[in-house]
């Protein structure tokens, strides 16, 4: 597809993922901290978004809309990683492999910016996205 | 003398502050927390890191769950309702369903945890703990191939070469560097950080990458492939010119230095357990470990994330013998990751109903496994509004072990600590463990009454 890159994700804990979680799952300081993914600079100027703008990262297990924002703990280009979370376990491998441990990491998504699309709440997109009459 | 704010503060005989309060938040378990509070009210935290800060601070920041509440069928609308009547409510499903899962377990005491596994037990239901998402892997691993250990005390005191694998303890751990593992002046280790070499292998240069001495930029994915090249030029064999992505003279003077130092510790985290080979990776990481102990002295400890999982592994192991993904539905124990693990119930649709307890599924499983869990009847005992409240049938509202109630929990070495209550819980919330009681209490009964029918 024209403007979308392939990557590899992977998903893991910041520091402001584990502040967010303590109490704040319903407000919008969850969403800023794990709402996200980051990208390296050059990945970014392949799909030409800039950083705080919307994307949709998609994979053969679902798609989300989160906000591209620069890696801080970076370069790894063709790598991104979004913050463990509800907006990351939309896209990653529900397989266990016989483990009981999913896949969060290493997993094949396409990024393509999305314009105009609102990053949800947590608890809201999880409603939306799990509860029938919901959405 | 000026006086300082601090010392103004400090004159105040409403003030007072509480010392060696253990921090609820991660597997570091930090004992040395001092808590300012005026009156019942927390005012501030000393020695926290910025997470465990929150932990205590958010207790009482007015965004807690107060009453129970419950969710219409079919609807994200949810209706205020008594503890009585969740109870009931919540034992009514348990004893009705088949098999139950019951998931979660990390973020309350020991004390809790034992009560709840006898409630699965009852029940016929899967109790499984967030170890299922995290370091289920390596207890897997551990069970295979043994796990030499040690306590995080020696690390301070002896160690002299500190491995992060696929761990970010800057982010995670906050301060499990500086008060075990790079910067602490122990017995042995007297100049502090200058006595020890730290490395990071990671896909990332991370924080903690960052104030290493050796970063090693693995290929995501690729860990198996790189400890088994290291074990290989530890051995003295030779190993193509580039694994994992790292050239071969890297690989054996990482080899060179692991041999060289005396005392080596190996703290591993989700990128190691979450990633292509799971516990396999854990598996080649335990087996170097055990290797490099013909040279000198070496130790692995994973960085387990919640603050007490290590706590349901250890109840649910001497209660029923299996440390996560216990099965009691056929009466007896039994134990297979990948046949009775949460996830894999979940995504098979082989539980009738579940109860949450101290953690959320709805924010750290797959969106798959959710959508199971909010078709089924469902109970989460929950102090805050998670994802996972949010698509529960019944919520129930409970108190902050470590903060507002005691408890044991075990640190990520498997050492056990005392947590401390601080302040009173807010008027009216139960604790988990009495909440877990009285919903055994009535599951007894109603089981004995479908008995005597």
């Amino acid at each position: 597809m024209a403007n979308s890159i392939e990557a590899n994700l992977i998903t893991g804990r910041t520091i402001w993922q584990g502040v967010a979680i303590e109490g704040h799952k319903h407000e919008e300081a969850y969403a800023k901290a794990c709402g996200i993914v980051e990208m390296d600079v050059s990945d970014m100027k392949k799909i030409r978004v800039f950083p705080g703008q919307t994307v949709k990262v998609r994979s053969d297990h679902g798609e989300v809309i989160v906000k591209a924002v620069k890696t801080t703990q970076g370069p790894h280009p063709g790598l991104v990683f979004i913050p463990m979370g509800p907006w990351a376990n939309q896209v990653i491998n529900p397989k266990t492999y016989s483990t009981g441990m999913p896949h969060y990491k290493g997993v094949k998504v396409s990024i393509e910016p999305a314009p105009g699309e609102k990053v949800m709440n947590g608890v809201e997109l999880l409603q939306k996205t799990t509860l029938k009459a919901v959405s | 003398m000026m006086k300082t704010e601090t010392e103004t503060k400090a004159e105040s005989k409403k003030l007072q502050v509480v010392t060696d309060v253990v921090c609820p938040f991660c597997g570091t378990l930090c004992d040395d927390i001092k808590i300012i509070k005026d009156g019942n009210r927390i005012i501030d935290t000393l020695n926290a890191c910025a997470i465990g800060n929150e932990k205590f601070k958010s207790a009482q920041d007015g965004h807690r769950i107060m009453t129970p509440l419950e969710r219409g069928d079919n609807s994200a609308e949810f209706t205020p309702v008594s503890y009585d009547y969740a109870i009931e409510k919540a034992a009514q499903i348990l004893a009705n369903a088949k098999r139950p899962l019951f998931y979660g377990w990390s973020s309350t005491s020991c004390e809790a945890q034992e009560v709840g596994n006898e409630l699965a037990e009852l029940c016929g239901g899967v109790t499984d703990n967030t170890a299922s998402v995290c370091h289920g892997p390596s207890v897997i691993a551990i069970q295979t191939v043994g796990a030499p250990c040690c306590t995080l005390g020696e690390v301070k005191n002896r160690a002299d070469l500190i491995i992060y694998w696929g761990c970010n303890p800057v982010h995670a751990h906050p301060r499990h560097m500086s008060r075990y593992s790079t910067y602490p002046r122990g017995f042995f280790t007297e100049r502090g950080f200058k006595d020890r070499t730290v490395v990071v292998v990671d896909p990332r240069p991370t924080d903690t990458a960052k104030q290493a001495e050796y970063f090693v930029q693995v290929e995501q994915g690729k860990d198996y492939e790189l400890l088994d090249a290291l074990r290989t030029v530890i051995r003295g064999e030779d190993i193509p010119d580039v694994v994992a992505g790292i050239p071969k003279e890297k690989i054996k003077e990482l080899g060179n230095l692991c041999k060289s130092k005396k005392f080596g510790l190996l703290f591993f985290g989700m990128g190691v357990t979450q990633t292509t080979g799971k516990h396999r990776n854990i598996d080649i990481a335990i087996s170097f470990v055990a290797d490099m102990n013909k040279y000198t002295k070496f130790n692995l400890i994973p960085m387990r994330g919640h603050y007490n999982v290590s706590g349901s592994g250890q109840v649910m192991s001497w209660q029923s013998g299996f440390p996560f993904a216990m099965d009691f539905s056929r009466g007896y124990p039994r134990y297979n990751p990948g046949e009775t693990a949460a996830n894999d119930i979940l995504e098979r649709h082989e539980c009738d109903a579940a109860l949450v307890i101290a953690s959320d599924p709805g924010a750290h499983f797959p969106v798959s496994s959710m959508k199971y869990y909010a078709q089924i009847p469902t109970i989460c005992i929950d102090p805050h509004y998670t994802p996972t409240t949010g698509v529960s049938k019944i919520v129930m509202p409970s108190t902050i072990v470590g903060v507002e109630e005691e408890g044991t929990a075990y640190r990520m070495d498997n050492v056990p600590i005392r947590c401390r209550k601080v302040v009173v819980a807010p008027e009216g919330i139960l604790s988990d463990h009495e909440i877990l009681e009285r919903i055994l209490e009535r599951v007894k009964e109603l089981k004995g009454k479908e008995n005597q029918e």
